[in-house]
C-alpha cells in the first residue's frame, strides 16, 4: 500500500514537473488564412504553421485550444491558455492589459469591401467586435455594425445589412477573389496597428523572451517569409 | 475518410456531397448532438435534485435552513442567465483553482493580481499537461453544474408551490393515523405533489432544451456552434469551399429541436396521466369517470 502511495505521489510529481513545459496556444479558429478549423476538424492556417515551428525552436510542448474572439483576452488573463495566436494586431490599448511578442506578421493594410464601387463608406460598415478595424470605423464617422465572427461581417454585406465590411486586407483578398465579381475592394487601404504579435500575460516574461528569440530566428533564416508567402500569396508584405 | 475523398477539389456531385458530409468536422458536428443529449440527461435529474433540496429547505421549520432555501431560489431566479453563464463560470473555475492552490502550492500570495489570475502550475484544473479530453470534460462538468444551479432554483420554486398545493386534510389525516413528520413527508406529501409540479417542471424541461446553445458560452462546442461554423462561407483555403449555407444547417437544427420537443410533449402527457391516477384533482376525476 505504502509503495503504491509513493508511486502515485511520484507520478503526480512527474506530472507536475511536465506541466510547466506545456504551453497552451489559444486561437479563434475562424479567420482564414490566419487560423481556421479545417475539414478534418483541426486547427490550420498560417498561425498553426508558425506556432508549431516556434514551439519547436523554443523547445516547448504546445497544445492548441480555440476560444471565442470576444473573450480571448480575459481567458488568457484567467490562465486558461498561455499565448494568444489569433491574428491579433499590436495596439496600445491592448498593450495596457497584456504583453505582446515582436510581430510575426508585418503591419498590414485593412480595406473596405462592398457590393458596388460607389458604396458609401460613411454609411453602415460592418466589422468584427473588439478589433482595431471596429475602432477605426467608429471613429471614421460611419455607423459601426459589429459581429462576433469575421464570417458574419461578410454575410452582412452580402445580404444588404451593411454597405461595406472593413477588415484585414489579407483576410478579405481570397473572399473577394472567389466571389465571381460580386464583392470588390472600395476606397484606399488603411495602415493600422503594429503588425500581428503573440499575446502573453504581462507576468510571463520568461516565455515572452523564448518566443521572441524563436520569432527572430524565423525572421533571420527566411522561414517566416516562406510561410507568409505560402498562405497569403506572393504579393503580401514580408519582412 | 474514404479513399475517394483524398482530393476533394477534383470530385463532384454525389461523391462530393458524401465526402463533405463525412468530413472530420461533420463527424464532430454529429457527435455534438450526443453532447447536448448527454448534458440534458445529466442536468435534468441534477437540477431536479437541487430543486427538491431547495424546496424542502424552504419548507423547513428551522429558520436558517428555510432562509437558505428561499434565498437560493430568489437570488438565482433574479440574476439574468447570461450574467450567470458568463461571470459565474469564470468565478467558479478560479475559485476551484484558488482552493486547490492553498493545498498544493508553496507560494500562497493572493492570486488576483490586477487583471490576471495567477496560481502555480500544479493548481491548474485540469493540469496544463492533461490531454484535451480532460479540458473538455472539465468544461462540460462546469456547464452541468451551472445549468443545475440555475434550473434547480426554478425547480425549487415549482416544487415549493406543489408541496403547498397538496390538500392539508391529507396531511392532517396522516398525522391522525400516528405518522411522524418524516413519514407524512415521505408517504403522503411527496407522492402527491408531483401532479401539481408537473406542468411547471415540463415548462422547465422545454426551456432547458432550448437553453443548451448557452453551452457555447461555456466553451463547450455544441450543435449551434458547429452549425454556424460549418454553414459559414468557405474559401479555397478549405478542402470543401462553399457559399454561405448557414440557413440549411440552422433549418436542420430547427427540425431537430421541434422533433425533440414533440417527443417530450408526448412523454410528459403520458406521465401526467399516470400521476393523476387516484388523485383528488380534475385530472384524476376525469380518469375515474373514463374508467367507470
Amino acid at each position: 500500500m505504502k509503495k503504491l502511495l509513493l508511486a502515485t505521489a511520484l507520478t503526480a510529481l512527474a506530472g507536475a514537473a511536465m506541466a510547466q513545459d506545456v504551453v497552451r496556444l489559444g486561437t479563434e479558429g475562424a479567420y482564414p488564412p490566419f487560423n481556421f478549423i479545417n475539414d478534418a476538424g483541426e486547427i490550420a492556417g498560417f498561425e498553426r504553421d508558425v506556432g508549431d515551428e516556434l514551439c519547436k525552436r523554443a523547445e516547448l510542448t504546445c497544445e492548441w485550444v480555440t476560444n471565442e474572439w470576444d473573450s480571448i483576452i480575459p481567458n488568457l488573463q484567467s490562465g486558461n491558455y498561455d499565448v494568444i495566436i489569433a491574428g491579433m494586431s499590436i495596439t496600445d490599448e491592448r498593450d495596457e492589459v497584456i504583453d505582446f511578442s515582436q510581430n510575426y506578421f508585418p503591419p498590414a493594410a485593412s480595406a473596405y469591401v462592398a457590393l458596388a464601387a460607389d458604396a458609401d463608406l460613411k454609411g453602415v460598415v460592418s466589422a468584427q467586435v473588439s478589433t482595431i478595424q471596429a475602432g477605426y470605423v467608429a471613429e471614421s464617422g460611419a455607423t459601426l455594425l459589429e459581429f462576433a465572427t469575421p464570417d458574419e461581417t461578410i454575410a452582412a454585406v452580402r445580404n444588404g445589412e451593411a454597405v461595406a465590411v472593413f477588415a484585414d486586407k489579407d483576410f478579405l483578398a481570397p473572399i473577394v477573389a472567389e466571389s465571381n465579381g460580386e464583392l470588390m475592394f472600395v476606397g484606399e487601404p488603411v495602415q493600422l496597428g503594429g503588425g500581428v504579435g503573440l499575446g502573453l500575460r504581462e507576468s510571463d516574461t520568461e516565455l515572452k523572451e523564448k518566443l521572441n528569440a524563436a520569432i527572430q530566428s524565423m525572421k533571420d533564416d527566411g522561414s517566416l517569409n516562406a510561410l507568409i508567402e505560402k498562405h497569403f500569396g506572393p504579393e503580401t508584405a514580408k519582412f | 475518410m474514404f479513399a475517394a475523398c483524398a482530393d476533394p477539389k477534383a470530385i463532384e456531385g454525389l461523391t462530393w456531397a458524401a465526402c463533405y458530409l463525412t468530413s472530420g468536422k461533420h463527424i464532430d458536428f454529429y457527435l455534438s448532438f450526443a453532447t447536448v443529449l448527454l448534458l440534458l440527461a445529466i442536468t435534468a435529474p441534477t437540477a431536479l435534485a437541487m430543486g427538491f433540496a431547495g424546496a424542502t429547505a424552504a419548507r423547513s421549520r428551522f429558520l436558517p435552513l428555510s432562509l437558505l432555501g428561499k434565498g437560493y431560489a430568489a437570488i438565482v431566479r433574479g440574476v439574468p442567465d447570461i450574467v450567470f453563464f458568463l461571470f459565474f463560470v469564470i468565478a467558479l473555475d478560479q475559485g476551484i483553482e484558488y482552493l486547490k492552490s492553498l493545498a498544493v502550492c508553496d507560494d500562497h500570495s493572493w492570486p488576483w493580481q490586477g487583471l490576471e489570475f495567477r496560481v502555480c502550475q500544479e493548481a491548474k484544473v485540469p493540469l496544463g499537461a492533461s490531454s484535451a479530453i480532460w479540458h473538455q470534460a472539465y468544461g462540460f462538468a462546469l456547464a452541468v453544474f451551472t445549468f443545475a444551479i440555475v434550473f434547480g432554483a426554478f425547480a425549487a420554486n415549482v416544487l415549493y408551490g406543489a408541496m403547498g398545493a397538496v390538500p392539508k386534510a391529507q396531511l392532517e389525516t396522516a398525522e391522525a393515523y400516528g405518522m411522524s413528520q418524516a413519514q407524512v413527508f415521505r408517504r403522503i406529501l411527496v407522492p402527491q405533489m408531483w401532479v401539481y409540479a408537473l406542468p411547471g417542471l415540463s415548462n422547465l424541461w422545454m426551456i432547458l432544451i432550448k437553453a443548451t446553445p448557452l453551452l457555447f458560452l461555456l466553451g463547450v462546442k455544441d450543435i449551434v456552434y458547429w452549425a454556424r461554423e460549418l454553414g459559414g462561407s468557405k474559401t479555397q483555403a478549405y478542402e470543401y469551399p462553399h457559399p454561405d449555407w448557414r440557413l440549411w444547417y440552422f433549418l436542420g437544427l430547427l427540425v431537430f429541436y421541434l422533433c425533440f420537443t414533440k417527443v417530450s410533449e408526448v412523454v410528459l402527457a403520458r406521465l401526467s396521466a399516470r400521476l393523476s391516477r387516484g388523485q383528488a384533482t380534475a385530472g384524476g376525476e376525469a380518469l375515474r369517470k373514463a374508467a367507470a
